[in-house]
C-alpha cells in the first residue's frame, strides 16, 4: 500500500461504511483502470457510493485533499471519459442503482444514475410508454454515462438524443454541495438551463445523483424495409429524398460495402457483397400512417435507383433485416482486434461528400476503415480496424483519425455526435471550438470546480497535447 | 527437462502460458457484464468477464505480479461461460479462463504439492471407476446401517470441511452393490430400432446418480435406440480442466477416445449419449484440447462429431411413449439450465421441446433462466459463500414462478437446486429433478 493510499483510505472508511465498497488492491485498481477506447490508468482507491450523502461526503473530502475525483458508471465509453488519468479516486456509481420510479401521470421516470438504461426502457414499455435515447450499448450502459456523455442513438434522427428528455437533475458539485436543476415540468425557464449545461459535460462539473426523464406515449406500429444500391451516392440521394418528402423515419441507417463483406464473411445473411451500400429504413407511429409512409419511402428508393427492396411483413422479419445490422460490429471485429470507432457527424446534405473525403482517407493512408451508422442524422460512424500491437499501423491510423476529424469540421459538421471527447478527442477541440470558444468553456469549468478536481485531464487538452492510440 | 524446470519455465514464460492473444479480441466494452452472476453478486469489476480478462492481460505483461490477486479474481469464476453468450465480439473467454487456471495450478503444484482433500477427490478417486464404486457402496451402506442417522443426530456432520456436511443431506438413496452389478451392459431397442447408441455413463453421475443413467438407457431404449455401454470410459475430464489440471484432462479424454473407438470396431455406433450438460460440453470440446496435435485432433473430432446430448437424441427419435394421464391437478415446473449445456454446447430448444410434450404440465420460466445456480462443478464446494449468494438469488426467481417441480440437466444442478429446496424451507412443496426422471416418469417407466 502507498503511503498515499493509506492515508486516504482511512478517511475514506470512515465515509463509507461498508468496507467492500472501497477497493484499493492492485487487482481491483488494473479492474478500474480501463474503458471501451485507449489507455490503462490506475487509480489510487476505487469507491462504490450507494447514497447522495456518500457521495456529497467523499467529494467533500476530495476537495478538501485536492484528489482528483473521475465518477464512473459501466466504463462503456469511447472516448475515455471515465479513466483516472490523474489517479486519485474512481467514483464507480454503478451501485447507486435503487431507484427507478415511472410516472404515468406526470409522464416521467425518476432514477439513480447507476439505473441501466434498458432496464428503463423496459419499465417505461411496461407502462405503455417510451424512453426514446437507444444508445447499442443500452443493454450495459448506466443512465448516469449516458447523461454526461448526451448519448444518442439509431432512433436520434426523429426523437433526439438523451438531452433532449431530461428535465431535472440531482447534482454534487465538485464542492461537494447538493443542488437540483429543472424540475418535473417540461416547460421551465427559470435562470441558466443548468441541466442541460451538466448533461454532456463527462462529468468535469459534477457527479449526477439522480435524474428527472421525460417519456413519451409507445408509437403502436412500425415496419421496416431494406434498400440495397449499386452506387454509394444514390444511396445518400435516397436518404435527402425520404428526407424532405415530409416523412421522418425512426430510424435510417446505412452499411457500406466494406461492412456488409464483413458481415457476410462473419455469418451470410443473404446479402449482396458485390453492392455499394445498404440503407435500413423504419418508420413507427399510427398503423396507418405507417403503412402509407413506408409505401413512399419504398418508391422513393425504387425512383433514385434501388436494385432491390426488401420489406419485412411480420416481427420475425423485421428481427432479420437489422439483424445484418447488428452483425457489423462482431463481424469487423474478425478482421483485426482493435477497432476504433469514429463518431463525426456532418450536416446531411453533406453526406455523400464525407463519404468521398473518408474514401480518399482511406486510400492515403492505407487504413481498413469501414462505414455504417446513423446516416439518417449526418452521424456516420467511420471504424478503422487495425493491431494494437503493429506501431506503425498505429501511427498511420492515428494520422487518418486527425484527418477525419478536420474533413468533418471543413464540411461544417463535428468532433463528436455522440461518443464524447474524453482525452480522445481533448487535441482537436480548438480546431472545432476555437480559442474564445474553448476558453468560455474553460472559464465555467474554473466557476464550477475551482480546485480541478472533477475529471480533471478531460475535454480540455493540455499544451502540445496529441492522439495517441498506443500504449507506450 | 526436469518437472520443477518446465514448471518455472512456464512460470516465467507468461505471454505463452496465459491466452494471451486471445485477450486482444476483447474490446472492452462490457456487453458481458449484466450476464455474468459473479458481477451482480460479488459487485465488482475484478469478478466480471471483462475485469479477468483485462487482468489475465496485464499479468501476461508483467505487470500484475502478485498472482494471489490474480487466483483470487479467476478462482471466483463459475466457468459458466454466460459471458461467451453475451458477447457481440466473440471472445473466447473458456480458453482465457482455462490457461489462467493451469498457471495457476501450475503454481499451487509448485509452491504445495500437498494432496488437499481437492487433489485426492480429483486424482484419486473421481478417474478411478473402481475406487467411486466403492465410495458409493460405503454410502449406500452409510445410508443403510443407521450410520446415517448416528452422524446427522450427533452433529458430526457440521465438523466436515467446506461445509460438506450440508451437502451430505442431498444425497439421494443410493442402489445396493448388488443391483449396481446387476446393470445390463447392452439395452436392446423397443420397437423398430432406429440407433445404435453408447451410452457415457461419467463418474459421479454413475456413483451418485446411478437411477438417472439407467433410467436415461430405459428412455433411449424405449424410444427406439439399442444403448450399449462403453467398456473402459472413464471421467470426462471437466472438473480437471476447470481446475487447471489440463494434462489430467487430457489423459482422461485420451482414454475416452480410445474406449470409444475400440467400441466402435466392434460394431457401428451412431451417437455417444451424456445426460450431464457439464460432462457433454467438455467432449464436444476434446478437439480444442488436442488442437494442433496432429495423432490425437482429428480422432477427438471424430469423438466430437458423434457425441449428443439425451434431449437431442430424444427429439430426433420422434414423440416418446408418454402414458402420464392428462386429468390429474397441472403441474407447475420451471427448467433451470445447465450453463455448459447453454453456453457450450448451444443444445436449447430440445429439453423445452421435450418438456412441453409431456400432457399436464404448464412450463413457467423464470426470469433469467439462463443464469447459472453457482454449483459450477466444485465451486459450490470451493467458494460456499459466494455459490449461497448466487444460489439464493436463483431461488428468489424460481419462487417467483410458483413451481413445485424444478428440472434439471446436470448432476450439479440438479444437487443445487436441492440444496435451494432446503434454504428456502421448501422441501414439502418443491422438488428438484433431471429432465430424464421426468420424462420417465411420463413414459411409466420405474426401476
Ligand atoms: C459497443 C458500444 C456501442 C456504443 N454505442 C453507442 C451509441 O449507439 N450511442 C452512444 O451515444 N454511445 C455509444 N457508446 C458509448 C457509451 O456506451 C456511452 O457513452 C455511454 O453513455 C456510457 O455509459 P457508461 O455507464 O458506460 O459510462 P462510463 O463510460 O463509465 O462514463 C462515461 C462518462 O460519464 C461520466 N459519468 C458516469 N457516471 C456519471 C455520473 N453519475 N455523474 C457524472 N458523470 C458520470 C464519466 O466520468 C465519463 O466521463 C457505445 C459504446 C460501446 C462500447
Ligand atoms: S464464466 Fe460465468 S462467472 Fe466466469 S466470467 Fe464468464 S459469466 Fe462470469
Ligand atoms: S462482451 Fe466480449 S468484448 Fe465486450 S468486454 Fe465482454 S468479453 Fe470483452
Amino acid at each position: 500500500m502507498t503511503q498515499f493510499q493509506s492515508k486516504l483510505l482511512d478517511e475514506i472508511k470512515r465515509i463509507i461504511s461498508d468496507q467492500r465498497r472501497v477497493l484499493w488492491e492492485e487487482h481491483d485498481l488494473y479492474s478500474y483502470s480501463f474503458d471501451a477506447s485507449f489507455g490503462t490508468y490506475l487509480p489510487d482507491v476505487v469507491v462504490q457510493p450507494v447514497t447522495t450523502d456518500e457521495v456529497v461526503k467523499l467529494v467533500k473530502f476530495a476537495n478538501q485533499y485536492k484528489i482528483p475525483i473521475t465518477p464512473r458508471g459501466h466504463s462503456t465509453c469511447l472516448s475515455g471519459g471515465p479513466l483516472p488519468v490523474q489517479g486519485g479516486i474512481v467514483c464507480d456509481m454503478s451501485k447507486m442503482n435503487q431507484k427507478l420510479l415511472i410516472d404515468e401521470e406526470d409522464l416521467v421516470a425518476i432514477v439513480s444514475p447507476g439505473v441501466l438504461t434498458s432496464q428503463i426502457h423496459k419499465a417505461a414499455e411496461e407502462k405503455g410508454l417510451m424512453y426514446p435515447p437507444d444508445p447499442s450499448s443500452s443493454g450495459v450502459s448506466t443512465i448516469g454515462g449516458n447523461l454526461a456523455e448526451n448519448s444518442g442513438g439509431p432512433r436520434g434522427l426523429k426523437y433526439g438524443v438523451t438531452k433532449d428528455y431530461v428535465i431535472g437533475l440531482e447534482v454534487v458539485t465538485p464542492e461537494g454541495e447538493v443542488i437540483r436543476t429543472g424540475g418535473r415540468t417540461v416547460k421551465n425557464v427559470t435562470g441558466y438551463d443548468l441541466t442541460k449545461l451538466i448533461v454532456g459535460s463527462e462529468g468535469t462539473l459534477g457527479i449526477i445523483t439522480e435524474a428527472i426523464l421525460r417519456l413519451i406515449p409507445k408509437p403502436p406500429a412500425s415496419e421496416t424495409l431494406m434498400a440495397i444500391f449499386d452506387d454509394l451516392v444514390d444511396s445518400g440521394r435516397a436518404i435527402s429524398k425520404v428526407l424532405s418528402s415530409g416523412i421522418l423515419p425512426s430510424k435510417l441507417e446505412l452499411m457500406d460495402q466494406a461492412s456488409i463483406a464483413a458481415v457476410e464473411n462473419y455469418e451470410p445473411c443473404g446479402l449482396p457483397t458485390d453492392a455499394e451500400a445498404i440503407l435500413l429504413i423504419e418508420v413507427d407511429g399510427h398503423p396507418h400512417a405507417v403503412a402509407d409512409e413506408i409505401a413512399s419511402v419504398r418508391e422513393i428508393c425504387k425512383q433514385v435507383g434501388a436494385r432491390e427492396i426488401r420489406m419485412a411483413k411480420n416481427d420475425k422479419e423485421r428481427q432479420e433485416l437489422w439483424k445484418a445490422r447488428k452483425l457489423v460490429s462482431p463481424a469487423i471485429a474478425k478482421i483485426k482486434p482493435t477497432k476504433i470507432s469514429e463518431d463525426a457527424t456532418v450536416p446531411r446534405s453533406k453526406i455523400p461528400d464525407m463519404f468521398k473525403r473518408l474514401k480518399e482517407i482511406r486510400a492515403k493512408y492505407n487504413i481498413d476503415l469501414v462505414v455504417f451508422g446513423h446516416a439518417g442524422d449526418g452521424n456516420l460512424h467511420p471504424n478503422i480496424i487495425a493491431d494494437k500491437r503493429d506501431k506503425e499501423e498505429m501511427r498511420r491510423v492515428e494520422q487518418a483519425v486527425s484527418e477525419i476529424f478536420a474533413a468533418a469540421i471543413e464540411l461544417g459538421g463535428t468532433l463528436s455526435g455522440e461518443h464524447g471527447i474524453g482525452t480522445m478527442k481533448a487535441p482537436f477541440m480548438e480546431m472545432e471550438l476555437g480559442t474564445v470558444g474553448l476558453e468560455m468553456m474553460r472559464r465555467i469549468k474554473k466557476a464550477w470546480d475551482p480546485n480541478n478536481i472533477m475529471n480533471p485531464g478531460k475535454i480540455f487538452p493540455e499544451p502540445g497535447q496529441k492522439l495517441v492510440l498506443t500504449d507506450e | 527437462m526436469n518437472k520443477t524446470e518446465t514448471v518455472e519455465n512456464k512460470l516465467t514464460d507468461l505471454k505463452k502460458t496465459l491466452a494471451y492473444y486471445e485477450t486482444f479480441s476483447c474490446v472492452q466494452c462490457g456487453y458481458c457484464l449484466p450476464a455474468c452472476p459473479t458481477y451482480q453478486t460479488m459487485g465488482k469489476e475484478t469478478h466480471s468477464p471483462r475485469g479477468r480478462i483485462n487482468l489475465v492481460k496485464m499479468t501476461a505483461e508483467g505487470k500484475l505480479t502478485n498472482l494471489n490477486l490474480l487466483a483470487d479474481s479467476i478462482d471466483k469464476c463459475l466457468g459458466c461461460r454466460a459471458c461467451e453468450t453475451a458477447c457481440p465480439t466473440g471472445v473466447r473467454y473458456g480458453k482465457i479462463y482455462e490457461s489462467a487456471k493451469s498457471l495457476l495450478h501450475l503454481r499451487e503444484e509448485e509452491s504445495s504439492p500437498s494432496k488437499g482433500w481437492k487433489n485426492i477427490l480429483l486424482h484419486s478417486v473421481i478417474p478411478n471407476k473402481k475406487r467411486l464404486n466403492r465410495l458409493a457402496n460405503f454410502v449406500w451402506f452409510y445410508q443403510k446401517s443407521g450410520l446415517q442417522k448416528i452422524a446427522r443426530h450427533s452433529g458430526f456432520l457440521r465438523l466436515l470441511p467446506n461445509h460438506l456436511g450440508e451437502f451430505e443431506a442431498l444425497l439421494p438413496t443410493l442402489p445396493s452393490p448388488v443391483e449396481r452389478a446387476k446393470r445390463p451392459v447392452r439395452f436392446p431397442a423397443q420397437g423398430k430400432p432406429k440407433y445404435r447408441v453408447a451410452f457415457f455413463t461419467g463418474c459421479v453421475m454413475d456413483a451418485i446418480f446411478e437411477k438417472i443413467n439407467r433410467l436415461s438407457m430405459q428412455l433411449l431404449q424405449k424410444a427406439g435406440c439399442e444403448v450399449v455401454m462403453i467398456e473402459g470410459e472413464t471421467c470426462c475430464g471437466a472438473l480437471h480442466a476447470h481446475t487447471g489440471d489440463l494434462e489430467t484432462a487430457k489423459q482422461l479424454a485420451k482414454q475416452n477416445i480410445t474406449a470409444f473407438e475400440q467400441a466402435a470396431n466392434r460394431e457401428p455406433l451412431d451417437f455417444i449419449v451424456n445426460n450431464a450438460g457439464g460432462c457433454g460440453a467438455m467432449l464436444i470440446e476434446y478437439d480444442h484440447l488436442f488442437r494442433g496435435d496432429p495423432e490425437w485432433e482429428p480422432r477427438a473430432r471424430t469423438f466430437v462429431e458423434k457425441t449428443r446430448d439425451i434431449s437431442q437424441v430424444l427429439t430426433m427419435t420422434g414423440p416418446l411413449p408418454i402414458v402420464k394421464q392428462t386429468n390429474q391437478k397441472k403441474e407447475v415446473v420451471t427448467y433451470q439450465r445447465s450453463c455448459h449445456m447453454t453456453n457450450v454446447q448451444k443444445v436449447t430448444k430440445e429439453p423445452l421441446q421435450l418438456i412441453r410434450s409431456i400432457p399436464g404440465i404448464e412450463l413457467r420460466e423464470m426470469e433469467n433462466p439462463d443464469k447459472c445456480c453457482g454449483s459450477a462443478g466444485i465451486y459450490n464446494i470451493v467458494n460456499y459463500n459466494e455459490s449461497m449468494d448466487i444460489l439464493d438469488d436463483k431461488m428468489s426467481t424460481v419462487k417467483n414462478t410458483g413451481a413445485t417441480t424444478i428440472i434439471t440437466t446436470n448432476p450439479g444442478c440438479l444437487l443445487q437446486m436441492k440444496m435451494g429446496i432446503i434454504r428456502e424451507g421448501l422441501q414439502d412443496k418443491v422438488r428438484a429433478v433431471h429432465l430424464v426422471e421426468l420424462l420417465a416418469e411420463a413414459c411409466g417407466i420405474e426401476i
